[in-house]
């Protein structure tokens, strides 16, 4: 995106929170109803259906947009109606759960989506979210909480935001709002309890919002030093260009599923070391078109997924992958490569033909981070 | 070369099970309202919380309160039943009336204040303790400022400076903290100044926002600590993977330096944890031994916890220490010169690689 476009661009802010029932919506409207009183437009252009009796009375005096009905399967959703919020052009428009996949007929997928075409069009958007959506933090909360996030969002949407709240409650506080029917209707309650709402996962959860959010807020004063000239001349400078401790970590696709758990941890450590990040794919084949049609398509997905998480990708050919991805680290500056634990038995071993060996055996004078398959290791209960 | 005790609970955990265990018999319970700067609306979160528990009929009470007070706050305390001072010179939470009033609940507002010379205790944390022990849940607030081991740090941002502290290990007992988040701007709005647009615009908010990161990590701390005590007392499984935690391993061999450097700036980066370990092995040469001091000094010189094990079987007390700690990544050196081939059942780093479950292994050349 060029410059233009992002003076253009309109701010958003992110209510950050670990489960349903913390009070993200809560909070947001709440701050709505303060920014309507200092004369801002502000409207709701999606709010959950199902919201909390609280929540409806936060929403009093706020206009709300009418949402879209789209039919799907003999059955009405209703979505965001992004036309009619561009239409009525607020100065802020709050729409709620961040992470939402459209049904099937809509013209985007996500909300996500949506929400850029607000910023886009020229509106503020204030937008809820919980931690466990954060696309680099999947495996992770697998490992941590035996749960498998189905929607997702891009960090980069989120580290784009101009600001993030964190929305904070303790689980009792929580867990006693849900038992008291709060949160979900009576007959979710038991399953809710002894599934995602187990006091370790929202304590777990809890955490990582805090610092996810304390990451966020870190971010945000990195950027302000870089574009004030106060902070300048007053802020270490830890990341100057050319710095011998800059990292640059390159990340080696296979068709092995395990390739995505590999994109999102080098997402998520190159964004923590202000890193950047190549994700290569080597070919044994003289051309791409040459690999099986099922091979291909798994690598396209693979490759069009790091795009999605604004990574530079390469595919390039190659007899001795590991050879030709250490090569290709020298003659890119990489320091790190991040490479999926191997799955080869002894025969492999012994026939020589261990990736992670070879690529650990030739890379002198780089770094190897061999990532774990956080989905082996068995969550708390 | 002094060999570490095998890990034990920490000082914290052990002082938290104990107020619990004397708290629990009276089911009291002290939450704290944590916030990064005055204005982000402490007090209003904690009393409407009181607010709410009253109207589910427990026995509220409002012991002390800030002077000065929001529209909204004075709104909420007019619906809950206070606790008046003593007297004019004697202002502040009068401990025997609530003693005597015994209420299930008392709101402190705030926990770092000095008492009036006359009174029983130096400090209010120390009559919030005794209204503890006498069965009384507390709700309280804080700022940063306040918290001893952050007041150097608060005040070289603000130049705010306090005498009146409260340790931080009276946090990390807590049975409850809750961070009050409020961005920079908004809560310099709440102080009267004019609202600038979401994110960070000046200078002041950025020193804010400085404060606002410390908060948010000093309540993950204390939430890292909750959720360990918690697994330990329900006998689950320790939680892998919420913290980033990094082990450097060291060799004589290895390139440390390097290691420790790198460790150093993750730890920094991720806000995590680090570890440097050595596993003692016999046989080293005097100048083996020395160089091995050096890296581990040079690593508790950066304020690094350092740990030296005795094994015959380094792959497996790495692992040991590793799900210990609950390491997220392990740093391990591994020598470029060795033939590869003869020790494939042997090498230490691609068993290593093999046997850690759930952890990154990062391979440095030596």
């Amino acid at each position: 995106m060029s410059e233009s476009d992002e003076t253009q661009r309109r701010k958003l802010k992110v209510y950050l929170g670990y489960a349903a029932g913390v009070g993200k919506t809560f909070q947001m409207l709440s701050d709505a109803q303060a920014a309507t009183q200092r004369g801002l437009d502000v409207v709701i252009a999606y709010f959950e259906p199902h919201a909390r009796p609280d929540t409806i009375a936060q929403a009093a005096g706020l206009e709300m947009l009418p949402r879209r009905q789209i039919e799907y399967r003999n059955r009405v959703f209703n979505e965001m109606d992004t036309d009619a919020t561009l239409r009525r052009k607020p100065d802020i428009a709050l729409v709620d759960e961040l992470a939402h996949t459209n049904v099937p007929g809509s013209e985007r997928s996500k909300r996500w989506e949506d929400v850029q075409v607000l910023l886009e069009a020229g509106i503020e958007v204030w937008t809820t979210m919980n931690v466990q959506h954060l696309e680099s933090l999947y495996d992770q909360i697998w490992q941590v909480t035996g749960i498998q996030v189905r929607e997702t969002v891009p960090d980069w949407v989120v580290r784009r935001a101009a600001e993030i709240v964190a929305v904070d409650v303790t689980p009792d506080a929580l867990l006693n709002r849900l038992k008291r029917g709060a949160i979900y209707k009576p007959e979710v309650i038991e399953k809710a309890l002894s599934g995602f709402f187990k006091t370790s996962n929202l304590g777990a959860l809890r955490e990582m919002t805090l610092r996810q959010a304390a990451h966020e807020v870190d971010l945000r004063q990195t950027a302000y030093d870089e574009t004030s000239d106060a902070g300048l001349s007053t802020a270490p400078s830890q990341d100057v260009p050319g710095d011998a401790a800059k990292e640059r970590i390159l990340i080696v696709v296979t068709a092995d599923p395990s390739t995505a758990m590999l994109i999102r941890r080098g997402r998520r450590v190159a964004d923590y070391l202000h890193a950047d990040c190549i994700a290569l794919f080597v070919h044994r084949t003289p051309t791409v078109t040459e690999l099986p049609a099922e091979e291909r398509h798994t690598l396209e997905k693979h490759l069009r997924f790091a795009r999605s998480l604004q990574m530079e990708t390469r595919v390039v050919a190659g007899i001795d992958i590991a050879r030709t991805v250490v090569e290709f680290a020298r003659s890119h500056q990489v320091t790190q490569v991040f490479v999926a634990p191997s799955r080869g038995g002894l025969r492999e071993r012994l026939l020589g033909r261990n990736f992670v060996e070879n690529i650990v055996r030739l890379a002198e004078d780089l770094q190897v981070t061999v990532v774990a398959d956080r989905s082996r290791r068995p969550a708390s209960s | 070369m002094r060999i570490s005790d095998p890990v034990r609970p920490s000082p914290e955990r052990l002082l938290k099970q104990v107020q619990a265990e004397e708290n629990k018999r009276w089911g009291a319970r002290l939450k704290i309202f944590l916030g990064y700067a005055p204005g982000v609306g402490k007090s209003y979160r904690m009393l409407d919380e009181a607010r709410r528990r009253h109207e589910r009929g427990e026995d509220v009470v409002v012991g002390a309160i800030q002077d000065q007070q929001s529209e909204d706050v004075k709104a909420l305390l007019q619906k809950l039943e206070s606790i008046p001072s003593q007297s004019e010179e004697h202002a502040g939470l009068d401990l025997d009336a609530v003693l005597r009033r015994a209420p299930q609940v008392c709101v402190v507002d705030p926990l770092g204040a000095e008492n009036p010379a006359t009174s029983r205790n130096p400090h209010r944390w120390q009559d919030v303790q005794e209204l503890l022990r006498s069965g009384i849940s507390v709700l309280t607030s804080v700022n940063l400022l306040h918290v001893e081991e952050y007041r150097e740090k608060v005040q070289a941002i603000t130049g705010k400076y306090t005498t009146e502290t409260i340790p931080k290990s009276f946090l990390l007992a807590a049975d409850d903290i809750v961070i009050v988040d409020v961005p920079a701007d908004l809560c310099l709005a709440r102080s009267g100044e004019k609202l600038t647009s979401i994110g960070i615009s000046n200078a002041r908010e950025r020193k804010l926002s400085e404060l606002r990161e410390l908060a948010l990590l000093l309540t993950a701390e204390v939430v890292d600590a909750q959720l360990e005590t918690y697994v330990h007392a329900h006998g689950i499984q320790p939680v892998f993977g919420t913290h980033e935690r990094f082990l450097v391993c060291i060799t004589p061999e290895s390139n440390a330096k390097a290691m420790i450097q790198s460790g150093i700036r993750n730890k920094e980066r991720f806000q995590g944890e680090l570890y440097v370990l050595y596993i003692h092995r016999h046989g080293l040469s005097c100048e083996e031994s020395a160089r091995v001091e050096t890296y581990l000094q040079a690593a508790r010189n950066a304020g690094t916890t350092t740990e030296i094990l005795q094994s015959d079987d380094p792959v497996s007390a790495i692992g040991e220490f590793a799900t210990q700690k609950r390491i997220t990544q392990i740093f391990i050196g591994h020598g470029s010169h060795d033939n590869w081939r003869d020790r494939l059942f042997g090498d230490p780093v691609l068993r290593l690689i093999r046997a850690s479950d759930g952890i990154d292994v990062r391979v440095f050349p030596q």
